[in-house]
């Protein structure tokens, strides 16, 4: 076996995962809403829902197309990079996936296409219908791939049979506690980071004093909705922590650079980890037993320490515990935004803070690095295993995979990505800049010169005709 | 275990069918001069394209599931042409958002969409052909290295998925288009057949040739000549059907063509999965898996899947409206 493959590998996963987890969570968030705007464009006939659904259904289509050709990579990589893994958990995590596409991506890719397209072929309340499928396909996807990374973290229901795992209890896999704080953990997220960009958006027209409705509609729902999503996230969060203590000490212990057992247990909350000396430097610590009570709501609970985990069987520390700082960071900025900003809108006196709004405006970065940081605690928690305390990721590589190879595929993956992540995010930034009321399409090069006037008052009049691809 | 073959095998046709079509039409799309051909042709497929990929993924995890080792051996052992194929997979498929966004990059994308789908056509050629002409396996385990799969038979396969794919993608948009794109297809479907029969032909001496295992099974199965019987009869269809303009004919007798052309691969396989080294038996994955995805996926949601595939073709049945293409 070849290391600095499997250094390249490990590179190239959590690269193109990465890269991947923003646009689901961003979609899931965005189809949910869609959703709800579609219905109440649907029951209360006002226009101003309508447009601010075909507005974000265009950002919509580009999201879901990144994350489209992103995912799957993800479905191959498994198998190229990861054969023995693949062959080994391939009984239960490729019969999991398989309901992913079965039940998710099916419903998605179906009904995206009459979101896209069909309006004027189908009936009001079908099209209504489409979303709910939409939004309902990525909440499954979400589904089986956290059922799927759940048994990862906490593999339940197998046997080892001839080195495979054979599942012999699916009902403990598909309602495993762990999974079941997970998932909501990660829906929650997703929610919110449709709400903080939509939010977003709304204030930085208010600051540009332009489509008023419209981003009254996208300020309000996105901050209402964001200030009841974030305590039950922090709920959900803290019973993620639970699950951690109760299953994969070694993660906590990483999460909260605790060196030694102790108990009860006191709480770092910022430090520089010594790893080399098993110390923390510049601490702010605070005092026992306030470590145990926020880490297993007790006042006497002994918490493990990396001192007591075999030194080959300890995760880094370093990521974990700033990523999870960060999220946690992250949580705590955006519920003030969310709250503030909720407060003032029901006094009515928001769109007068220009400080606030700009706040807000600056706000949208947030949920996705909290998703981001969250994910990475808990894969970098679970090191040095992929299959926690059964399989190591060093043994989960293909046998013959080069170096070379590994490097080509790497180099190749940033680099495509980086090209349609540029671009992707360029023409997200000029679709949210033109506005909902905005020319948000070019036009085809031949009917520029002889009728622009007429293709942009086209516009106006039905909106239906203006998805960037163009209708049929 | 004998049902999620036949999803395999089901899904797989799907698959080479409907994305078949789409990257023909990425083949075809840079030959297409101008923007409205060019948009005329891209509306052809723009509201299916996203489902007819995800036959794709059906049958990466469904191999996944129900048949991991060869899941684990083929992907591992494919690992720079799949690198490629998704590549590829990815340009052409962002390809259908970017392009509208702009004007003066469009050209990128539009090489994109059509490079992109040139590649991921001829990887899937190439590993079909390379596992006809089998892959060196021992052990159980893939030992050819970085480029065991490299042959100029599975090159000259990779070349001819691109023709049949181009010729399958000229029957969709005869179906689909009116006007001048229509005409253009009409016009490139004798070359391509030509193309395509020529491709046959080598390949056919080509097996002889080199005696390979497969070409046995022909002595072995006589049952197996019913295929290309019907390949035959479908093509005359086929050539009756463009030499009198009937649009919604030639797709139907392509597709049937390729389904007898992938009938015959798979019947020649069988009883491997992995020609001559990895039978079907083997491969399978333990019966608790196999029985978790039947009383679910397999039997009430894969009849959704159809269904699902069923309305949107049927949403977006018909011609493209030339008059509503305007922005």
């Amino acid at each position: 076996m070849d290391l600095s493959a499997l250094l390249l590998s490990r590179l190239q996963f959590a690269f193109t995962v990465s890269f991947h987890i923003i646009f689901p969570s961003f979609t899931i968030g965005l189809a949910a809403w869609l959703t709800v705007l579609e219905a109440l464009h649907l029951r209360t006939g006002r226009p101003a829902y309508r447009l601010v659904f075909e507005f974000w259904l265009k950002i919509f289509g580009v999201a879901f197309g990144l994350g489209v050709v992103s995912g799957i990579v993800m479905a191959f990589q498994f198998g190229t990079n990861w054969s023995v893994l693949a062959r080994m958990s391939g009984p239960i995590q490729g019969p999991l996936l398989s309901y992913e596409t079965f039940t998710a991506f099916f419903l998605e890719a179906s009904f995206f296409g009459i979101l896209l397209f069909g309006r004027p072929r189908v009936p009001p309340w079908f099209y209504l219908f489409s979303t709910a499928m939409v939004a309902l396909g990525t909440t499954l996807s979400a589904f089986w791939i956290m059922a799927n990374n759940s048994w990862m973290q906490v593999p339940v229901g197998y046997a080892i049979e001839n080195g495979a795992f054979v599942p012999n209890d699916w009902l403990k896999i598909l309602f495993s506690p762990v999974l079941w704080v997970r998932f909501p953990h990660m829906l929650l997220a997703s929610y919110l980071t449709g709400a903080f960009c939509v939010a977003a958006t709304g204030a930085w027209y208010v600051l540009r004093r332009e489509f008023a409705t419209e981003a009254g509609i996208m300020l309000r729902m996105g901050l209402y909705f964001a200030a009841v999503l974030l305590p039950a996230q922090g709920i959900f969060g803290h019973l993620n922590g639970e699950y951690v203590v109760d299953h994969q000490p070694s993660k906590m212990a990483a999460i909260e650079a605790r060196w030694h057992d102790e108990k009860p247990a006191s709480e770092v909350l910022l430090a520089w980890p010594d790893v080399e000396n098993q110390r923390n430097l510049f601490a702010i610590t605070l005092p026992p037993p306030l470590g145990s009570l926020i880490d297993s709501d007790s006042l006497s609970a002994g918490e493990v320490g990396l001192d007591s985990i075999p030194p080959q069987d300890r995760p880094p520390v370093i990521i974990p515990f700033f990523a999870f700082r960060i999220m946690v960071g992250c949580w705590l900025i955006m519920l003030l935004v969310a709250w503030g900003g909720s407060y003032l809108l029901h006094k009515g006196r928001f769109e007068q803070t220009r400080s606030l709004l700009w706040l807000t405006f600056l706000s949208f970065p947030l949920p996705f690095i909290a998703t981001l940081t969250g994910w990475f605690t808990a894969e970098v928690g679970r090191q040095p295993w992929t299959v926690y305390r059964v399989l190591r990721t060093a043994d989960a590589m293909t046998p013959f995979l080069t170096a070379r190879m590994a490097m080509t595929s790497l180099i190749v993956f940033c680099a495509v990505y980086s090209f349609i992540f540029a671009f992707g995010t360029y023409y997200i930034y000029r679709l949210l800049h033109a506005g909902p009321q905005g020319r948000l399409v070019l036009p085809p090069a031949t009917a520029i010169p002889n009728r622009p006037m007429s293709v942009v008052g086209e516009h106006r009049l039905t909106p239906a005709a203006r998805h960037p691809a163009g209708g049929e | 275990m004998m049902f999620w073959v036949a999803i395999l095998a089901v899904s797989i046709l799907l698959y080479v069918l409907l994305d078949g079509f789409d990257l023909g039409i990425g083949i075809l799309f840079g030959a297409a001069g101008d923007e409205t051909k060019r948009h005329a042709m891209l509306s052809a497929v723009s509201p299916v394209w996203d489902g007819n990929e995800t036959w794709l993924v059906v049958a990466g995890v469904i191999l996944w599931g129900a048949f991991p080792i060869v899941y684990a051996t083929l992907f591992s052992a494919f690992y720079l042409p799949l690198l490629l194929m998704l590549a590829g997979l990815i340009l052409r498929g962002v390809a259908f958002e970017y392009r509208y966004k702009t004007e003066r990059m469009r050209w990128i994308w539009d090489a994109g969409f059509a490079g992109g789908s040139l590649v991921a056509a001829f990887v899937q050629g190439m590993t079909a052909g390379a596992l006809v002409e089998g892959l060196p396996i021992s052990n159980g385990e893939y030992s050819g290295g970085e480029f065991g799969w490299f042959s100029p038979f599975a090159v000259l396969c990779g070349i001819g998925l691109c023709l049949g794919y181009a010729l399958l993608g000229s029957c969709w948009l005869v179906q689909k288009c009116e006007g001048d794109v229509r005409e253009a297809a009409y016009r490139l479907i004798p070359y391509l057949a030509v193309g395509l029969l020529a491709f046959l032909v080598v390949v056919f001496v080509y097996a002889l040739a080199k005696d390979l295992r497969v070409m046995h099974r022909w002595l072995e199965r006589p049952y197996l000549f019913v295929f290309p019987v019907i390949g035959v009869v479908a093509a005359l269809v086929a050539a009756e059907s463009v030499r009198n303009r009937r649009d919604g004919v030639p797709f139907h007798m392509v597709a049937l063509i390729f389904a007898a052309a992938f009938g015959t691969l798979a019947i020649s396989f069988w009883p491997y999965m992995i020609p001559f080294s990895i039978t079907i038996e083997e491969a399978a994955a333990p019966h608790s898996s196999l029985a978790f995805m039947f009383w679910g996926a397999g039997l009430f949601v894969f009849p959704l899947m159809l269904l699902y595939t069923v309305i949107s073709y049927s949403v977006f049945r018909g011609k493209v409206q030339p008059t509503t293409d305007h922005y």
